[in-house]
């Protein structure tokens, strides 16, 4: 698989200097080759961020890709809705986040407080949509660990909910019915605590545009895109599982788990291949979907033993 | 224009109820021309990245729109010649319904063939799992002998009676094609564009109906 392996300590300590110089030139590579190709930033403010784990060398899709052709329901339902709406609509300061729940040490974060709690890294994963289009994005954040760590679970925390804002004056597309708001999305914590699991707060080298879920989401990148919940106000940890928003849209159709899973057809339309955004163009053959997204290695141990044909 | 103290002239008399022949024939190359634009479009798009990230499903959806766009126009000939007294708009029906079979090909091409290859194992599932395609592909399976019946030698050969009855065949069609693109939308409870489609055919088919029942 194209991933960089992980590490418990920066690669730059454990891979001799060349070789490690070369690889980061080959992730580096990637992110000038898309650049060159017309992936244009918009001049966002700047997110340092230090290469992380776990980054593919495949081609990171082009910016305008990324940040052009959105699901982001709170402000419509067409790929062109948010990308027009939210930088107008959605402000992003002040923005707190109310981490709580079955925790010892529950409180509300401040965002500039969350933006300096661990380093950044930029990683580079692959994003599938559950619609069966794909992309790479350079995402900036931390593991999601980090946060969960410092509130301190309980015995009794085994789930953890995100919650989007859902605020009508900022978003149009909470008008339409099309499920029920707030947003909710949830994983186990043994999911939440996999050091793949990311708290975002930037991509392509810049703080998250707004359509994207500025200004902070999470990003889980073996699971459909919908898992990965956007514009973030409140983590909270909890015993039971919790109702996914999709789940309890359409339940034939979503489950809790969401593993990108080419052997699992979604129950109207099949799983197997995905169109990568701006790449596969007009006369492009499909590409296979890969099992968890090709991050098997790393997450199928999650799994072990369960049917994820019921488990979808 | 009417003279003072004449009674105004009806709205639609701007044109006569037979148009000249010349008249006619670029009238109708216009409108040919008109209805190419879609296709002229994509390809103009397609040149440079103007298809979006996504090209595949931006041709495949605009075909698909315009198809029903011209499914639309060409259920409202009848209507709008009743309304408007001008003969000659029923001989521009063929050429709408043409224009709707042909985006109807290109819409099924675009996901059959750039899509799915030809994949049949795909195909074949879609139909059958996809209540969206199956629905579609009903619509397109009836449309083919409408297209395959357009000409006047097929007119000729099935008589006018039997001619007529196997193209009523286009409203079951309409109903068919508005159920895909609403079953389409149906994932995301978006409804706003299929519903002003279903709307518009049934405005259409409301008037065939309300004329049917004034001449009983």
């Amino acid at each position: 698989m194209l991933i960089r392996r992980p590490a418990a300590i920066f690669p730059s300590q454990i891979t001799a200097a060349p070789v490690y110089r070369r690889r980061a030139l080959l992730a580096a590579g990637g992110l000038a080759a898309a650049l060159a190709a017309g992936a244009q930033t918009r001049g966002a403010p700047k997110l340092a961020a230090r290469p992380g784990p776990y980054s593919t060398i495949e081609k990171p899709t082009p910016y305008q890709y990324v940040t052009g052709y959105c699901n982001f329901f709170e402000f419509g339902t067409e790929k062109d809705d948010p990308p027009r709406l939210a930088p107008k609509r959605l402000r992003l300061r002040p923005w707190s986040v109310v981490v709580d729940g079955e925790v010892r040490r529950g409180r509300t974060f401040d965002i500039e407080e969350l933006l300096k709690l661990a380093p950044l890294e930029e990683r580079v994963y692959r994003l599938r949509c559950v619609e069966g289009w794909s992309a790479v994005v350079p995402w900036i954040g931390y593991p999601l660990s980090e946060l969960i760590r410092r509130v301190e679970p309980t015995g009794q925390a085994k789930y953890v909910e995100f919650t989007t804002l859902a605020d009508p004056a900022q978003m149009p597309g909470l008008s339409s019915s099309v499920i029920q708001w707030p947003y909710r999305e949830g994983l186990r914590l043994d999911e939440a605590m996999h050091p793949l699991t990311l708290l975002c707060f930037g991509l392509y080298g810049e703080v998250l545009p707004h359509q994207n879920g500025a200004p902070l989401r999470v990003v889980v990148p073996w699971k459909y895109g919908f898992k990965s919940a956007k514009s973030l106000v409140r983590i909270r940890l909890v015993e039971r599982q919790p109702l996914n928003s999709w789940q309890q849209s359409a339940p034939h159709e979503y489950g809790f788990y969401a593993n990108v899973n080419p052997n699992v057809d979604h129950a109207r339309w099949s799983q197997a291949t995905e169109r990568r955004l701006g790449e596969d163009g007009l006369f492009a053959r499909r590409r296979p979907t890969l099992m968890f997204n090709g991050y098997g290695e790393e997450v199928a141990s999650l799994y072990a033993g369960m049917d994820l044909r019921k488990f979808f | 224009m009417a003279g003072r103290g004449a009674a105004p002239a009806p709205l639609f008399a701007v044109l006569p109820a037979v148009l000249p022949a010349a008249l006619f024939a670029r009238v109708r190359a216009a409108l040919f021309a008109l209805a190419l634009l879609p296709l002229a479009r994509l390809v103009v798009l397609g040149a440079g990245p103007g298809l979006g990230a996504n090209p595949v499903e931006f041709v495949t959806r605009s075909l698909g729109t315009w198809a029903l766009v011209m499914l639309c126009v060409t259920l409202a000939v009848t209507p709008l010649r009743h309304l408007t007294g001008w003969a000659w708009l029923a001989r521009l029906r063929r050429m709408a319904g043409l224009f709707c079979f042909f985006y109807a090909s290109l819409h099924v091409a675009a996901y059959a063939v750039v899509d799915l290859r030809l994949d049949l194992h795909a195909i074949v599932s879609d139909i059958v799992k996809r209540p969206f395609i199956t629905a579609g592909f009903a619509a397109f399976v009836l449309l083919v002998p409408l297209a395959a019946t357009s000409n006047s030698a097929m007119v000729r050969r099935l008589g006018a009676r039997n001619w007529q009855r196997l193209h009523r065949f286009v409203y079951p069609i309409a109903a068919l094609a508005i159920l895909h693109f609403w079953w389409h939308k149906a994932g995301k409870n978006d409804f706003g564009e299929p519903a002003v489609y279903a709307l518009i055919v049934a405005v259409l088919l409301g008037a065939r109906l309300l004329r049917w029942l004034a001449a009983r």
